[in-house]
């Protein structure tokens, strides 16, 4: 101690007092800060500043520059990054064009750049999240024959009773929900999108919806028993096919039958 | 059974009618009745058709035993199929018509086809067995006493007469008449409304602006809905804007905060209207598309209903509960003969 004391009085020992304190700060405080949280926050608010340029790019033509909606769009304040995703990841929106529906399309966005506006339009007012792996692990909380019941009370009649989809009015129709990713059902179900109605979790508990899923996703597995299913559609198509395809053949056998050998 | 011989006697009654009957047209010899190399081709023929429905069959037993049942192939036009079910359909159909098929080809080209004719005898029965009949009718009431004994003639009568009775006795016991239960519901002033299926009592706060619940009355304990009930006491329940309302003066106070409930059977025939369009409001019937607006209160917009949907007024209760204000002020569902109103 004594050999370094000596030295106090050297032209540079106040820089190094000074250097080491300030390395002693600097380690102290990588040591000691919550550092994960804040490199987070900065990402998050990151995401949040992209977003917002996609979204000022993309979107704010019809939704308005703070997404407050305008007479061609609706507002998006309160939907909710799990709106954003649906939409955004499924192709619905931006809109191709201004026609009855937003359908399902080929997204524009990647999956980091919907990420980054989900989290921009989930800032600015709040709303369902997006629902994490956990969340949707319908096979172990799902219960199929409950899901069967509430899939035919709540969505059969838009989505048809095998989930092959439907019309609605003046040319708007409830899409198919075969080959759905169960994020992209879930996030339906929670947020409503166009036509459709919300299910809120406590009216629509989040174990209900999974047993929904888990009822359409094993409909989607399904195998067909006996061919032919004509789209699942029911009596009309079964019907249409049983005459005239069925009919006719027994005509064909029955001019046979009447018609004189030779 | 002779050739044409229908023929002759129609000649001799042509001077009576004025159509004249033309007769059966000279027959007519297949190539399989003169040329014998003809007959022995549809001899063949013939075979061919019934070895192949053997084929079939044998086709239809090796299907059965070979083709297990979790094989599942794609074939074009039919989509996916089980394998086995569609071998055991096809050769089984094929077995069955080919049989029928070569018996068919086996009577049109070689069993015998001449034109037969059999002359019907005449329906009427002869004087003397008319006559015998009669007889034997009189003698056995005379015997039997029907014309002395009055007595007996009258009571049987009687009895058989009264015996009528009995059907209208079983007609009415078909099962008791429906009173008032076309009119009524489940739904009267206090009963929560709870999701079906779920079980979830809603409260206002569960649903959001854009939601819709399926609901049932909250039963008393030891009371549960029975089927005939279910079909009178389903209600949907949706929240809009309470700005998008546009309703009746006297039916400002059935919602609360933009939630409504309306009867969800079909005032046209019954089906239940659970299709709602969230953007525009429109309740959609998906049978027959009678469309109803939820703003003004269920009005028919489109369709072939003839009445709104019925509204079942709602509030909340002390614990924040939605619940019924009163019972349905009209009957639900479709119309049938006593309706009131």
């Amino acid at each position: 101690m004594n050999k370094i004391l000596r030295h106090r009085r050297h032209p540079i020992a106040h820089f190094m007092v000074l250097g080491i304190a300030l390395l002693a700060i600097g380690f102290g405080y990588t040591l000691l800060s919550p550092s994960n949280a804040a490199v987070a926050t900065n990402a998050r608010s990151q995401a949040i500043d992209e977003g917002r340029q996609i979204f000022l790019k993309g979107c704010s033509s019809c939704h308005g520059l703070n997404a407050e909606g305008s007479s061609k769009a609706p507002t998006l304040l309160g939907v909710g990054a799990a709106a954003v995703d649906f939409q955004v990841g499924t192709g619905r929106m931006p809109m191709a064009d201004a026609s009855q529906q937003a359908m399902r399309k080929k997204p524009v966005y990647n999956e980091a750049e919907t990420a980054a506006l989900a989290a921009y339009v989930s800032s600015l007012a709040p709303g369902p999240a997006i629902p994490n792996a956990a969340q949707l692990n319908y096979e172990r909380d799902g219960n199929i024959a409950e899901g069967g019941q509430l899939f035919r009370t709540n969505c059969a009649m838009c989505h048809n009773y095998a989930g092959q989809g439907g019309a609605l009015t003046q040319g708007k129709y409830a899409p198919t929900l075969m080959g759905v990713e169960v994020r992209k059902m879930y996030e339906a179900m929670l947020t409503g999108p166009q036509s459709m109605p919300v299910f809120g979790d406590r009216a629509l508990s989040p174990q209900q919806k999974l047993s929904i899923i888990k009822f359409i996703k094993g409909i989607d597995a399904e195998k067909g028993q006996g061919g032919f299913s004509l789209g699942k559609v029911g009596p009309v198509t079964e019907g249409l096919v049983g005459w005239v395809l069925g009919l006719g053949l027994l005509i064909g056998v029955a001019v046979w039958l009447g018609a004189k050998s030779k | 059974m002779t050739d044409n011989h229908n023929g002759h006697e129609s000649s001799n009654s042509t001077a009576l009618s004025p159509l004249s009957d033309p007769g059966l047209p000279p027959h007519v010899y297949r190539r399989a009745d003169t040329e014998p190399a003809m007959a022995k081709k549809a001899e063949r023929q013939v075979a061919t058709l019934f070895g192949l429905s053997a084929l079939s069959t044998i086709a239809f037993i090796a299907s059965f035993v070979g083709i297990k049942k979790d094989v599942f192939i794609f074939v074009p036009l039919f989509g996916s199929t089980q394998a086995q079910q569609l071998a055991l359909g096809t050769t089984l159909a094929l077995s069955l018509f080919l049989i029928g098929a070569g018996a068919v080809h086996w009577a049109k080209t070689l069993m015998p086809d001449h034109e037969v004719v059999q002359e019907r005898h005449e329906l009427r029965s002869s004087d003397e067995d008319r006559q015998g009949v009669i007889d034997v009718f009189h003698e056995g009431a005379e015997a039997a006493g029907l014309g002395r004994r009055s007595l007996i003639k009258r009571t049987l009568l009687g009895s058989m007469g009264l015996v009528t009775l009995t059907p209208i006795l079983f007609l009415r016991d078909l099962g008791p008449l429906p009173r008032k239960q076309l009119e009524t519901t489940n739904w009267a002033a206090g009963r929560r409304l709870i999701t079906d299926p779920g079980g979830i009592v809603l409260k206002a706060a569960d649903l959001q602006v854009g939601a819709v619940a399926h609901v049932l009355p909250e039963m008393p304990k030891g009371h549960s809905e029975t089927l005939n009930d279910l079909v009178k006491d389903a209600v949907i329940v949706v929240r809009l804007r309470p700005e998008d309302f546009n309703l009746p003066a006297d039916r400002k106070d059935w919602t609360y905060e933009g939630i409504i409930a309306f009867s969800k059977i079909c005032s046209h025939m019954g089906c239940a209207v659970g299709l709602y369009e969230q953007q525009t409001h429109h309740l959609l019937c998906p049978c027959h598309q009678s469309t109803f607006d939820v703003e003004t209160g269920a009005q028919v917009i489109f369709g072939p209903a003839a009445r709104p949907l019925p509204q079942l007024a709602i509030t909340v209760d002390s614990e924040g509960y939605l619940v019924a204000k009163q019972g349905f002020t009209e009957p639900v569902g479709p119309s049938f003969w006593e309706r009131s109103s």
